[in-house]
């Protein structure tokens, strides 16, 4: 049994949301360390299989791909909630269409040297982007541009932002947060904050 | 599996309040009894849940502002307008009150005693809580790492710790700067935000050994990581830490 705060009211959202979350129109900013400035032309994206095969795409070549509009609520762990947020990215399905593989893990990987893991099914079906546009604007450095990793149904720190490759791999290791102590699949409606829950 | 093994369950667990101290006109410390607290370093964070009566929960993040010392940790909390749990805490919060937390967090923004390299910290407003702990650990644990910090606050009654800062600037591991935003107190002449010349006259240089730590709203940490980076600071070395959650323009 918890503690009841007496003279506690709380403010109440009525949204939606996932547990202990709170709704903002901010887009607030979580990173470890200064934001990295990359610019376009020095951009590069790869995926990199178990095997050691390469897929690699410059800014012009990933901006001649199949592009999506997505509009999806975002759950950051610090508990802001976005709803709605409007992106422009290319989906990993066309990214991953002639990658063959058979790990089940990937790690994330990002200018600036962050990293974070995923399963690789949470990357495919229509479920992640490399997203390059925010509510019709470039996507600043701030937030990740040139381009981010986006995966609105896990908390906000597996989009990886500045991402620059993806490495798959039979073992499941742990990123840059998930090893600080974060929880390692971070599904925010189960609330795995941290690690253990 | 070992990877499981050594990553803890955080639970959550009661503290009573065993003391409160006014900071500034908007910020108090908070003292805490923690018969479980299971120690932090300096630097980590943990999160704070309220219940209302009827069941409702609210939960936040705060810094640690005290060294691990045993069962007892001081948080520091700036109250924030219309804050749904910044405003209990700081308005309604009383000693003999009981508050459930759960923690330690964070494994990043951290300062380890037995580190020797220089820090410098870089604090605006309440950012400066979890370099305090940072400095409070280095005198706990009679750290010789040259330390210095950068505090940034609109003006003199802004400055949290005032007491503490000043025994600490008055030891010579400790080198202590205020940067005056809106108002500067008498023989002050300086009144501005950080800027490089600031950082360069101030700051320690770039260097292999250095870990610089900057904590405060997101657009003040985006400012001066920025600057260092432009300084020369391999920007692996600089830490950040932003409470957020309001965000720079886009
Ligand atoms: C890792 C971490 C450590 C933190 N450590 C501390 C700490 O040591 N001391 C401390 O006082 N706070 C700290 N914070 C911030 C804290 O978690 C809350 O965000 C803050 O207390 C506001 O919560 P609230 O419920 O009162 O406000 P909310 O009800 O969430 O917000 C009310 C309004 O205020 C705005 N707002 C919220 N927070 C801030 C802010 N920090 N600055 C400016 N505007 C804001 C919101 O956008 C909103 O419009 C930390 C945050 C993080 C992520």
């Amino acid at each position: 049994m918890g503690i009841v705060s007496p003279g506690f009211t709380g403010r109440r959202s009525g949204s939606d949301l996932p547990p202990g979350q709170y709704l903002t129109r901010d887009f607030p900013v979580l990173s470890a360390g200064p934001t990295p400035r990359i610019l376009p032309e020095h951009w590069e994206f790869s995926i990199t299989t178990e095997t050691g095969e390469v897929h690699k795409w410059d800014w012009q070549a990933f901006l001649q791909l199949p592009s999506e509009e997505i509009t999806r609520d975002i759950h950051c762990v610090t508990r802001w909630s976005k709803l709605q947020s409007e992106w422009k990215g290319v989906s990993l399905d066309t990214l991953f269409a002639d990658v063959e593989t058979g790990a089940d893990f990937v790690m994330a990987h990002s200018y600036g040297g962050y990293t974070t893991n995923l399963p690789l099914e949470d990357l495919l079906d229509g479920q992640a982007w490399i997203a390059y546009e925010f509510e019709g604007e470039p996507l600043g450095a701030e937030h990740g541009g040139p381009a981010r990793l986006l995966v609105p149904h896990l908390y906000f720190w597996k989009s990886a932002k500045w991402v620059r490759g993806l490495a798959l791999s039979d073992s499941d290791d742990l990123g840059f947060w998930e090893s600080a102590g974060y929880h390692e699949y971070g599904d925010p409606w189960k609330e795995q904050r941290y690690a253990g829950d | 599996m070992e990877r499981t093994a050594v990553r803890r369950r955080l639970t959550w667990q009661a503290g009573t309040v065993t003391e409160i101290r006014e900071e500034t006109a908007t910020a108090r410390t908070i003292v805490l009894d923690l018969p479980d607290w299971p120690g932090h370093l300096a630097g980590q964070h943990l999160d704070v849940r309220l219940t209302a009566p009827d069941g409702y929960r609210a939960s936040r993040s705060y810094s640690i502002a005290s060294a691990w010392t045993g069962t007892t940790v001081e948080l520091t909390v700036e109250q924030v307008p219309d804050g749904e749990v910044s405003s209990y805490l700081v308005g309604v919060l009383g000693v003999g009150d009981q508050l459930e937390v759960r923690g330690p967090v964070g494994g990043w923004f951290v300062w380890r005693p037995e580190s020797t390299g220089p820090i410098q910290l870089i604090g605006g407003g309440s950012g400066v809580v979890p370099l305090m702990a940072m400095l409070r650990q280095h005198a706990h644990a009679s750290s010789t790492a040259p330390a210095r910090l950068l505090y940034s606050v609109r003006r003199a009654t802004s400055v949290i710790y005032r007491e503490d800062l000043k025994t600490l600037a008055a030891s010579d591991d400790v080198d202590l700067t205020f940067v005056y935003t809106r108002e500067a107190p008498p023989g002050e002449p300086r009144v501005g935000r950080i800027d490089a010349e600031l950082l360069a006259a101030k700051a320690f240089a770039p260097s292999d050994e250095l870990t610089t730590y900057v904590c405060g709203p997101t657009p003040f940490v985006e400012t001066v990581a920025d600057l260092l980076v432009a300084a020369g600071h391999d920007p692996a070395r600089v830490r950040t830490e932003r409470f957020g959650p309001t965000g720079g323009p886009r």
